[in-house]
């Protein structure tokens, strides 16, 4: 079902954790919210789950208004960040739980289980206790009992977070896969940028208590809206240029061609999009650098580069097998990029 | 074992040694004042070279009634203890700091006070014309005084207050342990409080129940003092007879063959309880 936020408020005696947060989930959508840890994005699923009353604002799930309804009558699934399965209950008694609680018959229970644990590939765990399951394994029963009733809306607090990267790069495709299959209203927490970009249909960056931008993660990598979304999301390079009559002046680069207004402007420049050397000559925008670090990363290599005339960049430049060795530290390199790779990061 | 695995076993086994040095003391300590007394009273219940003393105190049938009584007694204060216990632990994990503070110490005030005094201060309010019976006349509602001391009921309002804190620690650190997620979860997943309560919180705090049970049960069935000041001779409990054997009949080897009796069933509860908490789901997760 269609969630929808409006103007949500919480303070903790003086600390606001939300200042509110307007924010729309379509029917069927995968949306993430992104955030450092302390901006808040807990509260905000907490608020959803129905664990804390916001003190302002309006929690819409479908056609109802939610914002007083006591957690148990929401119909709102959630995986924990630590999965929160019942220690003493078995796998299959904690995926039955939210059945029983609904007083549905014990033989569509024992049916419904059965299904719900093999589409997690559980079939056979339903004797175990928790503590006798793997981390990824226990978050598989945490999500079967989280979708088992069918609820109107999928809450996921940070359910990657405890487990190894090859375990968790698996498990978060097999979340995508299922979450589409049943068209589950989705809403993802998470502090880890790259989870985000890989899972969200639409990312919501949010800091100090509120939203700071909501695109596809096309839109918040190439369009950040603010030098703290252009930080946060991905590696960057912002440049402090000036602008005058439609020319932004970048120290050691010389002038772009940019709709920008006069005065100081911060232009984002990722680090993908800087060449080097042979692919530098055709840039319109050249400088000379030298090489301060270089990280050799199997696709491609991260190299520091400090400018002649102007500020350090971060360049990641692809690998293919045939290519010769990167440079070393110390060398001498040009550098360049197209202005058309420049995004404008608004002020403010 | 290989030398190199020797190797590294060596300063494990050192550190071991060393911390038991340390611990040798209070060891000789519970030896010499504790282990030594106890064999010695044992050992005078069969001085006579026969297991009589023991037969008479375990089988005679006035002095099983007293151990069955004491039984009695001791599980109806387990039980007081428990339900009042309880509701008190699930405050405590629940209560702001202050109340946090002021609960722990009206909890632990009485360990402060001696158990003497305490039951002395329940003979004033109890008695005859004692603070309840004076107030219930004044107010009207009874025209003779109550009879609330030297019976049951007095003998049991003075235990459980002695031994409350047992009961309600060992619950508190259960419930303090289980994760607060859980109960959320619960109610997440469509659970009432009472449900979410009765399907997780309860069934994952009886580990602290279980101790609680065992610590009260144990203390309560060698109670001395209460029973003897508040029952008034009408309550008679084990530690009671084994005093009279000491002192006004001088009878020491049947005192020592009681006190068997008594560790025995003892021992025998504490078993019992190891065995209900360790098999299945009551061991703490």
């Amino acid at each position: 079902m269609r969630l929808a936020l409006s103007g949500i408020v919480k303070r903790f005696g003086a600390v606001t954790a939300l200042a509110g947060v307007d924010l729309d989930v379509e029917e069927g959508e995968f949306l993430t919210i992104l955030g450092p840890s302390g901006s808040g994005k807990t509260t905000l699923l907490k608020a959803v789950a129905g664990f804390e009353l916001p003190d302002k604002g309006q929690i819409r799930l479908g056609a109802q208004d939610v914002t007083l309804t006591e957690a148990r009558h929401r119909n709102v699934g959630m995986v924990f960040q630590n999965y929160a399965l019942f220690p003493h209950l078995t796998v299959a008694e904690n995926v039955a739980f939210p059945l029983q609680m609904r007083r549905i018959p014990g033989a569509e229970i024992t049916r419904r289980v059965a299904e719900a644990l093999a589409t997690v590939e559980l079939g056979g765990y339903e004797a175990r206790l928790p503590r006798q399951l793997s981390g990824g394994q226990q978050q598989r029963v945490a999500l079967a009992r989280a979708v088992i009733f069918g609820p109107a809306l999928l809450l996921l607090d940070e359910p990657f977070g405890a487990l190894d990267r090859k375990l968790r790069e698996s498990l978060q495709l097999e979340v995508r896969r299922l979450q589409r299959r049943l068209r589950l209203t989705t809403l993802f927490i998470t502090h880890d940028q790259e989870e985000a970009l890989i899972m969200s249909d639409r990312i919501a960056v949010m800091n100090a208590g509120l939203i700071q931008q909501v695109g596809t993660p096309a839109e918040v990598y190439d369009r950040p809206v603010s030098r703290f979304v252009a930080n946060f999301i991905g590696e960057s390079n912002l440049l402090e240029a000036t602008a005058a009559g439609g020319l932004a002046e970048v120290p050691g680069f010389g002038g772009l061609s940019l709709p920008v207004p006069d005065g100081p402007a911060t232009l984002l420049l990722r680090p993908e999009a800087l060449r080097l050397e042979a692919q530098a000559q055709s840039a319109p925008c050249q400088a000379q650098a030298v090489v301060l670090e270089t990280v050799f990363l199997g696709l491609s290599v991260k190299l520091r580069l400090r400018t002649d005339a102007g500020p350090d960049l971060l360049a990641r430049i692809p690998l293919r097998p045939s290519d010769p060795a990167p440079m070393a530290e110390g060398a001498r390199v040009l550098v360049g990029f197209h202005p058309e790779d420049v995004h404008v990061v608004p002020r403010g | 074992m290989s030398s190199r695995e020797a190797d590294r076993a060596a300063p494990a086994r050192r550190h071991e040694r060393v911390l038991l040095l340390l611990a040798l003391p209070a060891l000789l300590l519970l030896l010499l004042l504790f282990a030594w007394p106890v064999l010695r009273l044992l050992s005078m219940s069969v001085s006579d070279g026969s297991l009589a003393q023991i037969e008479r105190a375990a089988f005679d049938e006035l002095y099983l009634a007293v151990l069955l009584d004491s039984l009695k007694i001791a599980g109806m204060v387990t039980l007081l203890c428990l339900c009042l216990a309880y509701p008190v632990a699930l405050w405590l994990t629940r209560a702001s700091r202050l109340g946090l503070a002021l609960g722990m110490f009206a909890l632990l005030l009485p360990f402060w006070t001696s158990v003497l005094v305490r039951t002395y201060a329940w003979m004033v309010l109890l008695g005859r014309n004692g603070v309840v019976n004076r107030m219930l006349r004044d107010w009207g509602l009874i025209e003779f005084p109550l009879p609330l001391l030297h019976n049951l009921g007095g003998v049991l309002v003075g235990m459980v207050h002695v031994l409350l804190p047992y009961m309600v620690l060992p619950i508190y650190a259960a419930l303090l342990r289980i994760d607060p997620d859980l109960s959320r979860a619960a109610e997440g997943l469509g659970a009432s409080r009472m449900r979410a309560f009765l399907r997780v919180v309860l069934p994952l705090s009886m580990a602290g129940v279980a101790a609680g049970c065992a610590l009260v049960f144990v203390l309560a069935l060698g109670f001395f003092i209460t029973p003897a000041l508040l029952g008034g001779g009408r309550v008679i409990m084990i530690a009671m007879l084994i005093e009279q054997q000491v002192r006004e009949l001088l009878d020491w080897p049947f005192a020592a063959a009681l006190s068997a009796v008594l560790l025995a069933v003892t021992l025998l509860v504490y078993a019992g309880i190891g065995r209900l908490t360790k098999g299945g789901r009551l061991a703490a997760p």
